[in-house]
């Protein structure tokens, strides 16, 4: 009977609407955290695993030296490798594909490579406009890496004394 | 030997008292970590991997050089064990560089994986590493010697197995440095072996350098088509192309080893050369035309020849690396054509001896035998060269103390394996001495003599060899090698050396190249009223179906090819490779896929039948020959071509074929007839197929052409005889027979005999040298330009 009464009291009293409607007035006054994106974005962990990218040494020798254990460690199969010997003796690559559909971003590529040359991005933000665009091929992996290389190289260092 | 007992690891094992520790324990399938033992080689115990625990002994010793005695307890994962290989570990892998990833040998590297299993899992030594040079030791081995662990797995190979000791160990301690002595080349005809050998990365393929990881690639089981033996290899390939060819395994053919032909010849099936559309030749130029275009032409040529009533004058010529489906219906296409002119044997002159001959061309002595002879007789055989692997057997019995081996040859060739009687006689000579030698052998064994023999005979000595062959006691071997067999009077050695087995009770080999066996038993040999190829060159034909071979440069008499070719009217060429100059004169050349692209079965000197399965998918719109032959077949309505797959070939031959092809190799009678061969007045001529020359493939494989072994157009000379003739090694000359000649470059050697020419064929260069004829020599001065 009591219980009866209390909820005919909370249906006429609307206290279940005003209750609401303080948590709204209170969101009102506080800082917001919605994202305008595009126009702004949340900061990203130096781990973020996006588009990918081969690098260089300083001196604009490509690192990579074709041993071929990304394309090993590959869960997807999404790498794929041929090698020769270039005219000065060393081992390179003649063909360095990513097909970036297959690709899982797990990043195990980026943790075989003994020369730290293929590496997960910060990058998220690509798109593919014609048939074929989805692999990558080592020129544009070469060129983001040559235009992301600051970013690219102080994503390492900051995670450096965790790994 | 007596058996004992001996304890590893807690269990009981029998074992022979004497062996070695290592061989107990892989025989039980027990894993003892090694490099420098290797079941082949002898023991050099120095890389101390394989040290384990001996109860009652003071230290732990090399299971390697243990022998096993009765009541031994052995502990291969105690604590002392394990602490001493990890010790050596740590010790081989201070001057050993880190660079596993760029390091061919990666993924298949014994180091890097007893480095996993029995190493230490960090490093102590901060010090730094040794480096030592890397040399340029030739074309096939790429070297990177700052990896090598001085096991001398290479080095016993050279010295022990090869024949020839290209590696040592110069220096001492620190200093102590694998290399070829002055900076040599290696030049053994299985060289490629050490790189199976070695156990790191020292010495790896260089055609194979840098071009794919062990991991990826693909094995595909697959039979040498280059000599008699079949020898077992494993094909590996990556995406549809042939990356490298390694040896199987096969205790009854050839062991662990491969000949360098077998192995590196793989580089020609992606080679750029490679002919991957039909080609039409019209008015000197050639076209590429679609397969309906160009078997069409092919065709309407044949069918010319047919509508002239010339169809007996079509022959047919095939390369003897075939397989054994090709040859069937190479032959079969030829006959229901209505022509007998059938023949694989490019590299034979006299076939007077063909109504009489052996099913194939055979060894009646297993080749894992070849090894355990107590006498071997080479007649012109330059065995090394020809049949590499067989004459790595015959040197173990050689060194084993076992064999007696003697030669009657051309030339002092160099063998891998000293000869007791090495007698040199070349050209009609050859006949002469192998006459005396049964002549010896008759004198000694007290049997009658044929009159021809011993008119024949040119009176030597050979009273010694004599005695060595009768006292073999049916322990003996006869070796007919290429030289015997392309001889002019070939017919008479091959009843000479079939009347010495028969009269001594020893076994006859005669070792021909490739396929041959193949080719015999599926009668891909001329029928009673067709042609021999010599016949065929000599009397010219109409037109011609060559199934991929090259007349010109695969005939050792290869003058009359390139004449006949040029008479024929129309010439039909079954090819892997683009037309060059010396197929000037085919009309129509169709692509053929290579022996991996294709399965294919082959017949070894023992009858032994193994088939191959394709390894890869045919290069460009190549076709496998027996494909093309039975749609050849279809479009001349002939009957007897309606195969649908290779099985249906195989079953057919196989069917076709004398069930009995237990290996015999003597003719069914003694006949003899007077010899052709007289000793030249003036200079005498030897030709020779060098072993890189010998057919289409291995004439397209890149490393193999720069290769010791093959000496380009070169001819050679005792320096006697080029001083007689006022010639310097290295000079040009003008070699002929005074009608026809070649500018050759001449050099000395002093293995040949005096007033001979040794001239390679395979060579353009070298056809019109080989012309028949008295044979001129006279100096030029440079190059033709």
């Amino acid at each position: 009977m009591a219980s009866k009464l209390q909820q005919l009291y909370k249906t006429f009293s609307l206290q279940e609407l005003r209750k609401g409607m303080g948590v709204t007035g209170r969101q009102f006054f506080n800082k917001k955290t919605t994202i305008m994106y595009p126009e702004e974005k949340t900061p990203k962990s130096p781990r973020f695993r996006g588009l990918h990218a081969l690098r260089r040494y300083p001196n604009g020798e490509e690192r990579c030296i074709a041993c071929k254990l990304c394309e090993a460690v590959c869960p997807a199969l999404a790498i794929t490798i041929d090698s020769e010997e270039r005219e000065d003796g060393t081992r390179r690559t003649t063909r360095y594909d990513i097909d970036l559909f297959k690709c899982i971003y797990c990043g195990f590529c980026e943790e075989a490579c003994p020369v730290d040359s293929i590496v997960l991005t910060d990058i998220h933000e690509f798109h593919m406009e014609e048939n074929g665009e989805r692999l990558a091929d080592k020129k544009r992996l070469l060129e983001i890496g040559d235009r992301h290389e600051a970013d690219i190289a102080a994503a390492r260092k900051q995670d450096a004394p965790y790994r | 030997m007596s058996s004992v007992e001996i304890e590893i690891d807690g269990k009981a094992y029998p074992a022979e008292a004497g062996e070695m520790l290592i061989e107990v324990t892989d025989r039980n399938g027990i894993y003892i970590p090694r490099f420098c033992y290797h079941e082949k080689l002898s023991v050099a115990a120095n890389c101390r991997m394989c040290l384990i625990e001996v109860e009652r002994a003071p230290k732990p010793l090399p299971a390697c050089a243990t022998p096993v005695t009765n009541g031994m307890k052995v502990h291969t994962r105690s604590e002392i064990a394990v602490e001493a290989q990890k010790g050596t570990m740590e010790f081989l892998l201070i001057n050993h560089p880190l660079d596993c990833p760029v390091c061919d040998q990666g993924g298949e590297c014994p180091l890097q994986d007893q480095a996993l299993g029995y190493g230490k899992d960090n490093s102590r030594f901060m010090e730094r590493k040794r480096s030592v040079p890397s040399d340029d030791i030739g074309p096939l081995i790429a070297t990177e010697m700052t990896r090598c662990i001085h096991c001398t797995r290479c080095v016993r190979f050279g010295d022990e197995v090869a024949g020839v000791m290209e590696m040592g160990a110069p220096g001492r301690g620190e200093h102590v440095r694998i290399s070829t002595f002055l900076d040599s080349t290696i030049d053994s005809e299985v060289s490629g072996n050490m790189i199976d050998l070695c156990p790191v990365g020292a010495l790896t393929s260089k055609p194979f350098r840098f071009a794919a990881r062990s991991w990826e690639l693909t094995d595909h089981q697959s039979i040498s088509p280059h000599d008699c033996l079949g020898s077992n290899m494993r094909i590996q390939t990556l995406r549809n192309r042939v990356e490298r060819v390694v040896p199987k395994e096969n205790p009854d053919i050839n062991e662990c080893w491969l000949a360098d032909r077998d192995r590196f010849s793989y580089q020609a099936i992606h080679s750029e050369k490679r002919l991957t559309r039909p080609m039409i030749q019209r008015q000197g130029t050639w076209q590429e035309v679609d397969w309906e275009t160009a078997l069409t032409h092919a065709v309407d040529g044949l069918r010319a020849i047919i509508d002239q009533g010339k169809a007996d004058r079509i022959g047919g010529l095939a390369q003897a690396a075939s397989s054994l489906e090709e040859f069937h219906l190479f032959q079969k296409l030829i006959r229901a054509l209505g022509s007998e002119s059938v023949d694989y044997r490019l590299q034979q002159n006299d076939f007077r001896d063909d109504d009489i001959a052996p099913l194939f061309p055979a060894s009646e002595l297993p080749i894992r035998d070849f090894g355990t002879r107590s006498s071997v007789l080479l007649i012109g055989s330059n065995i090394r060269k020809e049949q590499p692997l067989l004459s790595l057997r015959i040197r173990q019995g050689w060194r084993e103390g076992k064999t007696a081996v003697s030669a009657i040859n051309p030339m002092d060739f160099d063998l891998n394996f000293a000869c007791t009687v090495s007698e040199i006689a070349p050209g009609t000579a050859m006949l002469g001495r192998t006459a005396a030698l049964a002549k010896a052998i008759a004198d000694l064994s007290g049997t009658n003599v044929p009159a021809e023999i011993s008119a024949l005979s040119d009176g030597c000595d050979l009273a010694l060899l004599a005695k060595q062959l009768v006292d073999a006691d049916q322990e003996g071997l006869i070796v007919l090698g290429a030289f015997a067999q392309q001889h002019p009077d070939a017919s008479l050695l091959k009843a000479l050396s079939s009347w010495i087995a028969e009269t001594t009770g020893n076994r006859l080999a005669i070792l021909a190249p490739g396929n041959s066996a193949g080719g015999a038993l599926a009668n891909c040999l001329p029928g009673t009223n067709g042609l021999n190829k010599q016949a065929m060159l000599d009397s010219g034909m109409a037109g011609f179906v060559l199934l991929g071979c090259q007349p010109e440069l695969d005939c050792l008499d290869g003058y009359a090819g390139v004449k006949t070719l040029e008479n024929a009217d129309f010439v039909v060429q079954l090819t892997a490779f683009k037309p060059e100059t010396h197929d000037r004169h085919v009309d129509v050349a169709l692509p053929i896929c290579s022996f991996a692209e294709t399965a294919g079965t082959h017949v070894n000197c023992e009858g032994k039948i193994q088939t191959a399965r394709a390894a890869i998918e045919s290069v460009g719109e190549s076709k496998p020959a027996w494909k093309i032959l039975r749609v050849l077949g279809n479009f001349l309505n002939l009957e007897g071509f309606g195969q649908i797959t290779l099985s249906d070939v195989t079953q057919e031959v196989l069917e076709a074929m004398d069930s009995d092809t237990a290996p015999n190799c003597r003719p069914s009678e003694f006949r003899w007839h007077s010899p052709v061969s007289s000793a030249p007045a003036g200079l005498g001529s030897i030709a020779y197929m060098p072993m890189y020359r010998g057919d289409p493939l291995v004439r397209n494989a890149l490393a193999l052409q720069s290769a010791a072994d093959n000496p380009g157009p070169l001819a050679s000379l005792h320096p006697e005889t080029l001083k007689k003739h006022s010639l310097k090694d290295g000079d040009w000359a003008e070699i002929g027979n005074g009608n026809v000649s070649s500018r050759l470059r001449v050099i000395k050697e002093p293995r040949m005999p005096r007033d001979c020419v040794l001239i390679p064929a395979g060579y353009e260069e070298t056809v019109n040298a080989r012309a028949p004829g008295a044979l001129r020599i006279a100096r030029a001065e440079q190059e033709i330009p």
